[in-house]
């Protein structure tokens, strides 16, 4: 296999305030290779946005090593990183009076073209990236006129439009519904297949995350709970622990297995065979 | 990369016509501003022998068919003070529309982390020196004060606002506003003090360009059009400042430098324009607000036509300060200011931004 896209060693991370350190992130290691797709899970303040921020070269680790494409991130400037890593933020206040189409051309800006225009390139990235985030439509609207959904979309577009080889993105489902949601995954799967690119995806809903993706990584209080497939990753006492709700085991008409939260006046004997 | 389609071209961003028409209409107004004012005043002076005498000065031809004094008004009076007010209006509209958008405030001006406190501080401690006679490049010691107070207070605020983690913005603001607030103290205690040389001192703060010359109008020159187009060549930087400073870095803008950058070219633009003009208000706030409202957020159209507007606009302004009796042009730019900035503040709180 080719060198990893990116490698976390040992990775810590943290805020120095007055009183001292506080840890979000301890002893990460992480490797993702060229076109692997991965679900991050982990309950607020878990440390997934660190562990996206330390991955997009944002956030300094305060202790192990960074590696980007098998050179340490410490040694690229903000405008390389982000010709290669694209981050797409949980939410962004659009600034009013641009259209999309001038918000995902901002996507070029590491790009660094003719001083005053866009050449072919970025305008071929752009058209693509608004094709391929399922927001060509929305080319032409003012950014304040977008639903949840297509803003959503506009972000991905965003960060396609830095033409990433490796792809954060920061709950893009969260603001969406569940057909929203997954028409958004499948895209994401569609990318994958067509560009190669590496794609790491914070998602909080665990039956999505279970039935999308490939690998599953799990942040518990700052370290990794747990990494895999997700019938492996996502047992009942990993998540108990990392959520720390009690969860069962529920199996769909296809044979999958799924988990879903323990709340009492909810379980039905028919679906569910409790576990703990 | 198979995702690759043949080159499908789709517009954003301003159109090249669009930005013609904005930019013409720009100069166009400048021109007719520019016009307006070479012409008005005491002395009656034709539109003709206007242009004839101009046009004699830049190139030596055409024989002299008008009164010697009337060159003198001309050339020696009304257009250093014309070009004077250009020059400030183009860099305090610049200037503010750079601290708009670095500071995601829509009440920053160009005066709002300190340049003025620190200029004023400078003019009217040279002001009130018992030296009259000191100058360099034909700049009287209260220039050269007021522009070195200028920048040296930005510097320190800045300075003072830096941390490990960068240099946050409400930080900014607060220590811009601390130290100008320590400085105008200053200022209050030597206007207190001033005596007999107060009406010099109260005329330099509400801003003039009464005393315009060629040679204090070619000390700021060059300074604001260098700045002018480093801002200018820096748009995509600020554009992507306007989605915040995190998404911004993402984007491969390295945030800390890019503020450095951009605070220091527009301090020097600030602080150049109110070394020779005084501290005249509100043309850096308002303008970038009026030319947003116009063209769009997009840097690219917005700087250059903020340049051209804030040129024009201080001009106009100049011309009725001088026509309501010689007023400081401060005192102008703030009974127009005022209420446009209330009629905007309306109009937003209507709703529909």
């Amino acid at each position: 296999m080719s060198e990893p896209v990116v490698r976390l060693d040992g990775v810590a991370a943290g805020y120095r305030s007055g009183r001292g350190e506080r840890r979000v992130l301890e002893r990460v290691d992480l490797e993702l290779g060229r076109g692997e797709m991965a679900a991050l899970l982990g309950a607020n303040g878990s440390g997934k946005t660190t562990l996206l921020g330390i991955m997009a070269g944002t956030i300094r680790p305060t202790a192990g090593t960074v590696e980007l494409f098998g050179r340490p991130a410490g040694t690229w400037s903000r405008a390389e990183i982000a010709r290669s890593v694209a981050v797409s933020p949980q939410s962004l206040e659009l600034p009013a009076g641009f259209r999309v189409s001038e918000i995902v051309a901002m996507g070029r800006t590491p790009h660094r073209g003719r001083w005053f225009g866009w050449e072919a390139d970025d305008q071929r990235a752009v058209a693509d990236a608004l094709r391929d985030a399922d927001a060509e439509s929305l080319a032409d609207r003012p950014v304040t006129e977008l639903s949840g959904g297509e803003r959503q979309r506009v972000l991905v577009a965003l960060a396609l439009a830095q033409e990433p080889r490796l792809l954060l993105m920061d709950e893009p489902t969260t603001h969406l519904d569940v057909a929203h949601a997954a028409a958004l995954l499948a895209s994401i799967s569609r990318l994958q297949r067509l560009r190669g690119v590496t794609v790491v995806v914070v998602v909080h809903d665990l039956v999505l995350a279970a039935m999308w993706a490939p690998r599953v990584i799990v942040l518990d209080a700052g370290r990794i709970a747990a990494d895999g497939p997700p019938e492996a990753a996502l047992r009942p006492d990993v998540v108990r622990r990392a959520y720390g709700v009690a969860v069962e085991t529920a199996v769909t008409g296809a044979g999958r297995r799924i988990l879903v939260p323990h709340l009492p006046a909810a379980v039905r004997e028919d679906v569910a065979r409790p576990v703990d | 990369m198979s995702a690759t389609t043949a080159v499908r071209p789709i517009a954003f961003g301003p159109s090249l016509g669009r930005s013609a028409l904005v930019l013409g209409a720009g100069v166009a107004f400048v021109a007719v501003a520019a016009g307006a004012a070479v012409m008005s005043g005491t002395s009656d002076i034709g539109i003709g022998d206007v242009i004839a005498i101009v046009l004699h000065r830049l190139t030596g031809i055409g024989p002299v068919t008008w009164p010697a004094s009337a060159e003198t008004i001309v050339w020696e009076l009304r257009l250093p003070r014309v070009v004077a007010g250009m020059v400030v209006g183009a860099g305090l509209a610049c200037a503010g529309t750079v601290f708009q958008a670095l500071l995601r405030n829509p009440m920053a001006d160009p005066y709002i982390i300190g340049p003025a406190a620190g200029a004023s501080l400078g003019a009217v401690t040279a002001l009130l020196l018992p030296v009259a006679t000191v100058g360099w490049l034909g700049l009287g010691l209260v220039q050269l004060l007021a522009f070195a107070g200028g920048l040296l207070t930005v510097f320190v605020v800045f300075a003072i606002a830096r941390g490990q983690a960068g240099t946050p913005v409400v930080t900014l603001l607060l220590s811009g506003y601390a130290v100008s607030s320590l400085l105008s103290a200053g200022v209050a205690l030597l206007i207190f003090n001033s005596g007999q040389r107060i009406a010099a001192v109260i005329g330099w703060l509400l801003g003039s360009l009464g005393g315009a010359s060629w040679a204090r109008v070619g000390f700021a020159v060059p300074l604001i059009v260098i700045s002018f187009s480093l801002l200018l060549v820096r748009w995509r930087g600020l554009n992507a400042l306007l989605l915040g400073e995190v998404q911004a870095a993402h984007l491969g803008v390295d945030v800390e430098r890019e503020k450095r950058i951009l605070t220091g070219l527009a301090a020097l633009a600030t602080s150049a324009g109110v070394a020779i003009s005084g501290t005249i208000g509100f043309v850096g706030l308002v303008v970038p607000h009026l030319v947003r409202l116009a063209v769009g957020p997009d840097h690219r159209l917005l700087l250059p036509a903020s340049l051209l507007y804030g040129a024009g606009l201080l001009v106009l302004a100049d011309l009725g300060a001088r026509l309501a009796g010689g007023i400081p042009v401060g005192i102008v730019t703030a009974l127009i200011g005022a209420p446009f900035l209330l009629w905007l503040l309306r109009r937003s709180v209507r709703g529909g931004r």
